[in-house]
């Protein structure tokens, strides 16, 4: 019996008439990668900002790591957000930062008690599992599209978390470097036995990086499955996607 | 008739907004955890970058007012007075008032864009999921610098001013250096000097809280950047008038 990492239970958001979600289920399990397939408005993004506590839905539970993130206090909130990390669709770099401080934020933000040798050797290893070691001390602006979205994976794993959300993360990347960061996920699922909730419409990265597929139309799961289960099922509303 | 009905309904809808915004500022300011790093960085940004730009325009009205003040002094035979008129011309309004506003273009435009750029590219989000309170660490930080950093440009700015009145009235006769400033504080009262300082506190309070309120509600991308920037100076120089009307019919009660 696979162990839920997160649980969501008939969660519902809409914005003015507009219901995203509605009566949405959907349970990540630990140690797998979880695509949310829908086309672009569905609610996914919302979806990944509710578990997080971004965005606060109407109704409905989310249970991450056996807790109900929508009735903790701010302390209990930011404990969980210790254990899952979020990968931002623009890679929200702080501008103003280097990638060094960049990394070392999260670090210093959540009142660890670090000395400044652990701090250098935690970022130097999330960089070191980017392949962007010589960055450290350069400024967002200075990298590419790709870079920054590596910097900004390095930074989702400084904290060594247990649970990662994945916002579109090949959007805007020409080819080449959507299979570098692919590989990254696959790589970091690897290597830290993370549990992974990936946003994507790309169906080439859906098909290298999940391990299930869950698709999100009409705010509802409307169905869950592996790529071949999908890809092979009759229903137009699912094989519009796979075409 | 329509239009106005709604632009009256968005604009009293805003002031409520700003005025909860400023509410949530004394609320979560005075509660730790205090950014203390992240405010002394914004006293330098905010106050010793404003520096160059609003000592230029001080000595430049300084002198200019001055210089224009002078035939109509002459004609009347009392040029002698003019370091005492412009001093309280400086230290009472222009002063305040001209900082302020050089502030609210420099600083409220620059928190506005900041702001609405780190909400567009989920910046803020960011900060959030990292354990931090970003009202706390982006907006307490930089209203209570421009708060404490605008009185402290304005002190600057009357002396700087009054320099360049100096330089004015030394262009026509010469005058001692140490004579010009006896005449200017000779004719200067604590009730010119006290309410004109405390004023300039919310002027600073006024151009940080608008311009991070603009920014942290940024919406429509890039767009909105703009916007947030532009508004942030309309607003904050609106209420700097405001804030002045309210203080001045003030001062007059303890006259």
């Amino acid at each position: 019996m696979p162990e839920p990492v997160i649980k969501i239970e008939g969660l519902s958001k809409s914005f003015g008439a507009n219901h995203v979600l509605d009566h949405f289920d959907l349970s990540l399990n630990r140690g797998e990668n979880l695509v949310v397939l829908g086309k672009s408005g569905s609610g996914k993004s919302v979806l990944i900002k509710c578990i997080i506590g971004l965005i606060q839905p109407e109704k409905g539970k989310i249970h991450v790591l056996g807790k109900n993130v929508l009735t903790l206090n701010q302390t209990a909130l930011d404990y969980i957000r210790v254990k899952v990390a979020f990968l931002f669709q623009s890679n929200a770099l702080y501008d103003s930062m280097t990638v060094r401080e960049n990394l070392e934020f999260p670090l210093r933000r959540h009142s660890f008690q670090l000395t400044t040798k652990e701090v250098e050797d935690m970022v130097m290893e999330a960089l070191q599992n980017v392949g962007l070691e010589h960055t450290v001390d350069m400024m967002p602006s200075e990298l590419s599209g790709g870079m920054r979205k590596r910097i900004a994976l390095a930074r989702t794993l400084i904290l060594k978390p247990e649970i990662i959300l994945y916002d579109e993360p090949t959007t805007g990347l020409d080819p080449i470097t959507s299979l570098e960061i692919i590989s990254l996920i696959n790589k970091i699922q690897e290597k830290y036995q993370t549990s992974s909730m990936i946003i994507s419409h790309d169906m080439k990265c859906v098909k290298l990086v999940a391990n299930r597929i869950a698709m999100l139309i009409d705010g509802k799961c409307y169905a869950i499955g592996t790529y071949d289960e999908l890809s092979a099922s009759p229903d137009e509303k699912i094989r519009q996607f796979f075409n | 008739m329509f239009n106005q009905g709604t632009d009256i309904k968005t604009f009293l809808n805003e002031t409520g907004e700003i005025f909860r915004f400023a509410l949530r500022f004394f609320r979560e300011g005075f509660r730790p955890r205090y950014e203390v790093d992240e405010f002394l960085r914004q006293c330098f940004v905010i106050g010793y970058k404003s520096f160059p730009l609003v000592a230029l325009t001080a000595f430049i009205i300084g002198l200019v007012l001055t210089m224009q003040l002078r035939p109509s002094m002459v004609n009347y035979g009392v040029e002698v007075q003019i370091p005492a008129m412009v001093g309280v011309a400086i230290v009472r309004e222009i002063g305040p008032i001209l900082t302020a506003l050089i502030f609210a273009g420099k600083i409220g435009s620059s928190i506005g864009a900041e702001l609405g750029s780190m909400k567009v590219t989920e910046q803020i989000d960011a900060m959030e999921v990292s354990g931090t309170n970003p009202f706390k660490y982006l907006v307490v930080t930089r209203s209570l610098a421009a708060m404490l950093m605008l009185p402290t440009l304005v002190i600057l700015a009357d002396a700087i001013a009054l320099y360049g009145s100096y330089l004015g009235v030394n262009i026509y006769e010469p005058l001692t250096f140490k004579l010009f400033f006896k005449k200017v504080f000779d004719n200067l009262a604590y009730i010119d000097v006290i309410p004109a300082f405390i004023k300039t506190f919310f002027f600073g309070f006024a151009v940080g809280i608008v311009g991070s309120y603009k920014g942290y509600y940024s919406e429509k991308g890039t767009e909105g950047v703009g916007l947030s920037a532009n508004s942030s100076v309309v607003v904050s120089s609106v209420l700097i008038f405001i804030i002045d009307l309210i203080a001045v019919q003030i001062a007059d009660l303890f006259q």
